[in-house]
């Protein structure tokens, strides 16, 4: 039976009925985004503050002063005097210093006579990236005090830690900047899946599903009443994310409104695609937010790239993040407000959702039948 | 199409389906073969898991037979189900309409739904809200209508573009006599009127005889089809009410033991004997018991299904069901004696208010010891809320409850000690086994060691769960679960027992056993509190209390209740009679 504007209309119309005056849908498109924006956004920051750290300095004099006075007045480091780098090791295991750094007793000697001073430096490497934050501030600290001696002493000693690559910290970018758009991403992954999951789920619990699929309406309506109304809203979130991000968080967007929303629409549809998949096959409102939690967040969170470096993940796990969506778009995303419009980010990512927007909308109508059993 | 089916709108030919249920596979319908004729009303009879939703399905194309043929409106329904679905209307058991949309938005949705023409709607709109009296309501939101009105408004919407074929899967359950009544004034009207055919299932025996033919289906078969005078008619001059001068469940009994005596109900004072086929000397029976009277009356349709399922012997659950109450008998339930009349639960001048809102107003009444007392009442009379006060879940407003002898105010924990409840949907736990539910239920009560494995041990014995203790209790057939429920209600010997609808939509048999092991226990002096809104059951009980609108509107014996709305136009009227009338003079049900 060929589809009817008219049956498609009035589902549609009721979908938005039903919208204004269950605000449930609405709290997962607007609420949700912005409460996990902003939980997330100052919760997970990868800026270390007062990081206490050990400090070894077994023959103190002026010169090895004029260092530790660097990690003293560093915002980064809380540091922490030992007499012995035993004693600061049993620090370190218990998980009170996060790092140590040691002065040798020979270190203003060889310094001053062989040009490369011995300096330890050890990090707590539980947390990786913590661990690298510090390595990344103490470098900065080392290459600071280096830079003073250089001014004081009219040339630098060239000392062996100064050789070693610098990580790009700069102290005035704060995490937030490459952290909020990646959020983004990932919590509109949920909120898609969750809005066509949810509102179909309750169709089924409420029995209003059995008596629409006695009607002559065809499957692709019933998909298509609950793609259209749900898309508006989940872009809707999508714009309060952004707004949040730009006016609360202070990210800067680089790139253009108009490739923003393009990217957007693609997850979006691919997103609210996955949803109308777990409704085929999860009944219950319970069951389908399980099933969205666990298929769509978890997986966006961890291999999405948004907080663990994907190029870090072993080959079979970095094969498996191309299946989420989510890595896509974090990368647009990043992009976009960080860097601007980039061609060669944008064509494969949105040829990439867009390939799996069709995939996730056609799984779902080939599992929907308009049968209970 | 062949001449045979030219009649027919629905055609079922050796229809088959089962379905998987964790490892075993259940037979829903077990080779199903009838007819529905066009222009008729087909009642689809049969208890609950008889397969009637089921076969509902099927033929609305929203399932797969595993065997068999089904043509609806001369297509087979397996191959086109969007052309049969264009073509009928199909009212689920929980119709499905959006509680968030008014009257009037879920009519004009399900009117787009069916490509009803903008010209043809105005028109249409305004039968329905008269057929329905809907009208005053179009703009309440559908979750804020009674539960009548609900079933009236997806009738409705089902009706929008009027159907060929129309499928009511039990459209009168949970709804109260008035809006029974109602739909089925809609249901006549429109087979009158608009030659449209209906297929309408129903577990209420009653309601068969007001079908055109009858389809009786139980546990998965056809046990019957035909005109409903069909079935009653084999049992002319087989039915009886019986009086004498002894207690109706003393009569009950002795007649239940009496040779040649098929069946026996109570119906208010009196108890009313079906004969079996063999045994057509009334003068036998009547020896059975001293100056009984046995006057014959007219067969109704359940009567016609028992001698069926009896027929059938003891291969149903229900069949085996008259050994497990004969053993009752010498029950070692017996405790506390039938002794003084005193007043168990004594309810005065109880209030409830929700907000601004009445939901039970000014209600007093009492119970004896040992009395069996039902609580009657359309869907928001303010039943539930009173049943949860006495159940001390729910504080009165004002007023005073006294259940066992405690304040409920006080003593709320104390007095649920004493009291055993069994809800209308048997909360057990399905996935537990039988022992394990039984041990559950005792633990919660605080039964332990010796005493707890004498009560299990009882109720394996006297529900005839000993051999089943091991079987999941969702795996169980419905009678049994019944009496698993009532054994978990039992387990910790309560001196009051609350019953929740019990037996609505269970078949004849088990319905009858379940009663006679309510009878037992009121013989020993359990009180016995019952809502329901299902006459069936109302007639067993001793006493009765009508409530609407929070009120009581009547209280007294089912007899006299029945009296008192005798009139010259119905002599003897039915109880569904007498509460249509006690509610009618009490103002009409609204929603709230």
């Amino acid at each position: 039976m060929r589809a009817s504007s008219r049956r498609l209309l009035g589902l549609a119309r009721k979908e938005f009925l039903q919208i204004a005056r269950d605000p449930s849908a609405l709290a997962i498109a607007f609420v949700l985004p912005a409460v996990l924006l902003l939980v997330f956004g100052y919760g997970v920051s990868l800026d270390a503050r007062h990081v206490p750290i050990a400090l070894v300095v077994p023959s103190p004099d002026a010169f090895t002063t004029s260092f530790t006075g660097k990690l003293y007045g560093s915002p980064y480091f809380e540091p922490r005097s030992f007499r012995s780098i035993q004693q600061a090791e049993r620090a370190l295991a218990a998980r009170r210093v996060q790092g140590i750094v040691w002065l040798q007793s020979d270190f203003t000697r060889r310094a001053d006579t062989v040009g490369d001073a011995p300096i330890g430096v050890f990090v707590d490497g539980v947390d990786a990236n913590t661990a690298r934050i510090i390595e990344g501030y103490l470098q900065q600290v080392w290459a600071d005090w280096l830079a003073s001696l250089a001014r004081s002493h009219g040339q630098p000693p060239s000392l062996a830690l100064a050789e070693q690559p610098r990580m790009r910290f700069n102290a005035e970018v704060s995490s937030h900047d490459y952290l909020v758009p990646g959020l983004i991403a990932v919590i509109m992954t949920l909120t898609g899946a969750l809005l066509t999951a949810l509102v179909i789920a309750r169709e089924w619990e409420r029995g209003t599903m059995e008596a629409l699929m006695v009607t002559p309406v065809t499957v692709s309506e019933i998909l298509l009443a609950k793609l259209t109304p749900y898309f508006v809203l989940g872009m809707g979130g999508m714009l309060v994310s952004v707004g949040l991000a730009v006016f609360l968080f202070g990210v800067p967007l680089h790139g253009s409104i108009l490739v923003l929303t393009g990217c957007s629409a693609l997850f979006m549809l691919t997103a609210l695609g996955m949803g109308l998949l777990i409704s085929s096959a999860a009944h219950t409102q319970f069951a389908a937010g399980q099933i969205a939690i666990v298929t769509t967040f978890l997986p966006a969170f961890i291999l999405s790239g948004f907080v663990f470096d994907i190029h870090s993940m072993p080959l079979a796990i970095r094969l498996i993040t191309h299946l989420i969506a989510a890595r896509y778009f974090v990368t647009l995303l990043q992009s976009q407000f960080l860097a601007g419009d980039i061609r060669s980010v944008i064509v494969p990512n949105a040829a990439a959702l867009a390939l799996m927007a069709v995939v996730f909308l056609a799984l779902a109508r080939l599992r929907a039948r308009k049968r209970l059993d | 199409m062949s001449d045979d089916t030219a009649g027919a709108a629905i055609v079922l030919e050796d229809v088959r389906r089962s379905f998987r249920s964790g490892r075993r596979s259940v037979e829903a319908l077990a080779g199903v073969s009838a007819r529905a004729r066009r222009a008729q009303i087909t009642g689809l009879v049969g208890p609950d898991g008889a397969g009637k939703t089921t076969l509902m399905r099927l033929i609305a194309g929203l399932l797969r037979p595993d065997g068999g043929r089904i043509e609806v409106l001369g297509v087979d329904v397996a191959r086109n189900p969007l052309l049969v679905q264009a073509r009928l209307g199909y009212m689920p058991q929980r119709f499905g309409l959006y509680e968030d949309l008014t009257v009037a938005e879920n009519l004009a949705l399900y009117a787009d739904l069916q490509n009803l023409s903008a010209g043809a709607r105005a028109a249409r709109y305004a039968e329905l809200m008269r057929m329905t009296g809907l009208g005053p309501f179009q703009s309440r939101r559908a979750g804020r209508l009674s539960g009548g009105m609900k079933q009236k408004l997806g009738l409705a919407c089902t009706l929008v573009n009027p159907p060929q074929l129309l499928l009511l899967d039990e459209p009168t359950v949970g709804v109260d006599p008035v809006s029974r009544r109602e739909l089925w004034q809609i249901i006549e009207h429109l087979v009158r009127q608009a030659r449209a055919t209906v297929l309408f299932s129903t577990a209420y025996l009653d309601e068969a005889e007001r079908c055109d033919q009858v389809l009786l289906i139980h546990e998965g078969r056809l046990l019957g089809s035909g005109p409903p005078e069909q079935f009653t008619a084999a049992m002319r001059g087989r039915s009886f009410i019986a009086t004498a001068p002894i207690d109706r469940r003393a009569l009950q009994e002795r007649l239940a033991r009496t040779a040649g005596v098929l069946d026996t109900v109570i119906q208010g004072g009196r108890v009313r004997v079906v004969t079996s086929e063999d045994s057509p000397d009334i003068r036998a029976i009547s020896a059975a018991v001293p100056d009984l009277t046995l006057t014959p009356i007219a067969p109704r349709f359940e009567d016609g299904f028992v001698a069926r399922l009896r027929a059938r012997g003891a291969d149903g659950p229900a069949a085996a069901a008259g050994t497990g109450v004969a053993q009752a008998q010498p029950a070692p339930y017996a405790q506390q004696a039938p002794g003084g009349r005193e007043a168990v639960i004594r309810v005065s001048e109880v209030t409830r208010r929700f907000g601004e809102f009445t939901a039970v107003d000014k209600v007093s009444f009492e119970v004896k010891r040992g009395e069996v007392f039902g609580l009657l009442g359309a869907n928001g009379a303010g039943k539930s809320t009173t049943f949860r006060m006495l159940c001390g879940l729910l504080p009165p407003t004002e007023g005073a409850l006294r259940v066992a002898g405690f304040d409920l105010r006080t003593a709320a924990a104390v007095a649920r000690r004493r009291i055993g409840y069994m809800a209308q949907r048997f909360s057990l736990y399905e996935d537990l086994s039988v022992r394990q539910n039984l041990r559950f239920f005792s633990s919660v009560y605080g039964l332990s060691g010796r005493r707890q494995r004498r009560r299990i041990d009882w109720a394996g014995g006297e529900f005839g769960l000993g051999a089943l203790a091991e079987a999941k209790a969702g795996e169980l057939p419905l009678g049994f679960k019944q009496r698993l429920a009532l054994a978990c209600a039992l387990m910790h010997e309560p001196e009051i027992l609350f019953l929740d609808e019990p037996t609505s939509g269970v078949d004849p048999l088990a319905r009858r056993e379940f009663w006679r092991r309510i009878n037992v226990l009121a013989g020993q002096g359990v009180t016995v509190l019952v809502t329901t809104h299902f006459m069936e059951e109302a007639e067993y009980c001793d006493r009765l209390l009508i409530m609407a609108q929070g009120r009581v509107l009547t209280e007294g014996t089912p007899d006299a209740i029945k009296a008192a709305a005798r009139r010259p136009e119905r002599p003897d009227p039915t109880l569904e009679d007498a509460f249509i009338a006690a509610i009618g003079t009490g103002g009409a049900p609204q929603a709230p």
